[in-house]
């Protein structure tokens, strides 16, 4: 089970917003110091670890830049929106970061509440007013991908990239 | 039971008599593009095997040419890459670079009916091949590139029926800007054009909406084939291919009807496509600090040819930069033969080599504080081209060369 404080977000938030022109090619760490500097300056400061992002309709819409890993990289545990881009969603299982589809989650929550997320059961709840919704199950090849860290981990067992350097961040 | 594009291909390629949406599928990929970006330190793997090196292609072009030492890094460790693993299909900075999607339609790569991904959101413009084209991340595509496969989940269809012909000054990018205007995002859905209107879109107006899909958050965006495409892969390829058309009995989420006859130039707002575009009386006079017609949706031959039409004899206004940036340095090389190049640079225009550049705010092309630009690109949202405080509409390369030579945005038939 994930507990954590909520972010609320709107529709159509796009990647460029997570990562920057100006920090397209930089490292990991400057890329999470960059997310939604142009929309919510200062958020990155604010948010916590553990914490979860509400998103609305189309939430990732745009580029393939890694927006995902940024958003594990900030200290989410996890994500859940109305709908997300089908490219965002494949960076957050390829990177090893929970996003969700919950369709009526945006009015299920309300900024600074609670969320409790039971991915086993696909039930999100709002620990304040007690109400609950289901959360749209993704298929369970996608899904030990994403909680087992991503895609990387699995090539580099299959011995087709090289391993890492021990805990380097992705 | 009926197939959509989309849904007969990816049946193909997984090796089943049929999915439908909400089905899982692992297929086979038949071609893998590359970039430049690819090969970026802070991003890259060591790469140790190639599942099929002859259907890879490794295309510069976001960071070309090399505008910093970082992107020269990268650009070295890509070509002892292609060296390393014999990938024949290489198109360094030089006579056969270009954006990737542009490269991709040139030389024949996007085969219809078969799989083709991408790390970069525009793939989806090889589906004017009748190709399933789609973007895919980083990750993504180091496992389809060392696996041969990749998964998808299948969406629903939806089906747009073109119907008449685009009225003079009225372009690809209109056809667009309506669709994203009424019928909003797509996400998680498939997109199929066809209609007895479709033949009269030239394969590069195809592209144009086929790479805009990628704006409505669309998995696949796929056109019906034809005699037009089947002549146009044949004079660029050997490889063999069977295109795929729809079932008749096919189960789209909806259906519509576009009457290309009715359709008027339109701009989009800044910061989003979506349910925001204006006819452009609505805007006119906006003055403007940038005009720029470029990236994979609009720097084919057909959009330099018309913005050389818009602006032959004429003037760029003072105080503004008109940028052009053709999508290939083989459509630059066509733009000179065609005199395309003379009459916009006579006008006053800036033309670069082909690069994603301006597109996403890299290079040649960024927008200061506070500056207005009118884009025929693929994006407005904010801080897309520059500075957070820039705003950036956008609309046809008529309307962009228009308002280019008017200093304010401005409907292209209105130009004295
Ligand atoms: S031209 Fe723009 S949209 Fe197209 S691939 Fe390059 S950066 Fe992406």
């Amino acid at each position: 089970m994930i507990r954590g404080k909520v972010w609320t977000f709107g529709d159509n938030i796009n990647t460029d917003l997570m990562v920057p022109s100006e920090v397209t090619y930089a490292s990991p760490e400057a890329q999470a110091r960059a997310v939604f500097q142009a929309n919510r300056p200062g958020w990155v400061n604010e948010v916590q670890r553990g914490d979860v992002l509400i998103g609305g309709r189309n939430f990732g819409m745009g580029s393939s830049r890694p927006a995902a890993r940024s958003l594990k990289n900030v200290g989410l545990s996890c994500m859940l929106a109305e709908s997300l881009n089908g490219l965002f969603f494949r960076n957050a299982v390829n990177f090893g970061f929970v996003a969700m589809e919950c369709p009526g989650i945006h009015e299920l929550f309300a900024e600074g509440q609670v969320a409790q997320v039971d991915i086993d059961n696909w039930l999100v709840t709002n620990e304040q007013t007690g109400t609950s919704l289901p959360i749209t199950p993704i298929p369970v090849e996608l899904r030990s991908l994403m909680m087992e860290g991503g895609v990387f981990s699995l090539l580099e067992k299959l011995g087709l990239i090289e391993p890492g350097k021990a805990k380097a961040k992705q | 039971m009926g197939m959509t594009i989309a849904e007969a291909i990816l049946a193909r390629a997984s090796g089943r008599a049929a999915v439908s949406p909400g089905d899982f599928v692992v297929v086979n990929v038949d071609t893998v593009v590359m970039l430049d970006t690819s090969f970026f330190k802070t991003l890259r793997k060591e790469v140790l095997k190639v599942h099929a090196p002859e259907n890879v292609a490794v295309i510069y072009d976001h960071v070309v040419p090399a505008p910093d030492q970082a992107a020269a890094e990268a650009h070295h460790y890509g070509r002892e890459f292609v060296k390393k693993f014999g990938i024949k299909r290489f198109h360094d900075v030089g006579p056969d670079q270009g954006i990737s999607h542009a490269v991709v339609a040139d030389k024949g790569y996007a085969l219809p009916g078969t799989v083709l991904v991408c790390s970069d959101s525009h793939t989806c413009a090889s589906g004017a091949f009748n190709t399933a084209a789609r973007g895919i991340g980083y990750p993504d595509m180091i496992y389809a590139l060392t696996t041969g496969k990749t998964w998808f989940q299948v969406g629903e269809t939806v089906r747009y029926d073109l119907v008449g012909k685009l009225r003079p000054g009225v372009s690809a990018k209109d056809v667009f800007l309506h669709i994203a205007n009424r019928f909003g995002e797509h996400a998680g859905q498939n997109i199929e054009y066809g209609g007895p209107g479709m033949s009269t879109l030239s394969m590069n107006a195809r592209r144009t909406m086929a790479a805009m899909g990628a704006e409505l958050s669309a998995e696949f965006v796929t056109f019906e084939p034809d005699e037009l495409l089947i002549n146009y892969m044949r004079e660029r390829t050997d490889r063999s291919f069977v295109p795929v058309v729809a079932s008749p009995d096919a189960k789209y989420r909806a259906r519509h009807t576009i009457d290309l006859d009715q359709l008027e130039p339109l701009v989009a707002l800044p910061d989003t496509v979506i349910n925001n575009s204006r006819p452009i009386s609505e805007v006119e006079g906006e003055k403007i600090d940038q005009a720029f017609i470029g990236s994979c949706a609009n720097g084919t031959l057909d959009d330099l040819s018309e913005a050389a039409r818009v602006v032959a004899g004429k003037h760029v206004a003072p105080g503004v930069r008109f940028l052009i940036t053709p999508s290939s340095q083989a459509v630059l090389q066509a733009a000179a033969k065609a005199g395309y190049l003379q009459t916009l640079i006579a006008a006053g225009a800036v033309v670069t080599p082909a690069t994603c550049g301006a597109c996403y705010g890299g290079h040649m092309g960024v927008l200061g504080p506070n500056e207005t630009c009118i884009t025929a690109s693929t994006r407005n949202f904010k801080g897309r081209m520059g500075d957070n405080t820039a705003r950036i509409f956008m609309a046809s390369p008529a309307t962009v060369a228009a308002s280019a030579i008017a200093g304010k945005i401005i409907h292209p038939g209105a130009l004295q």
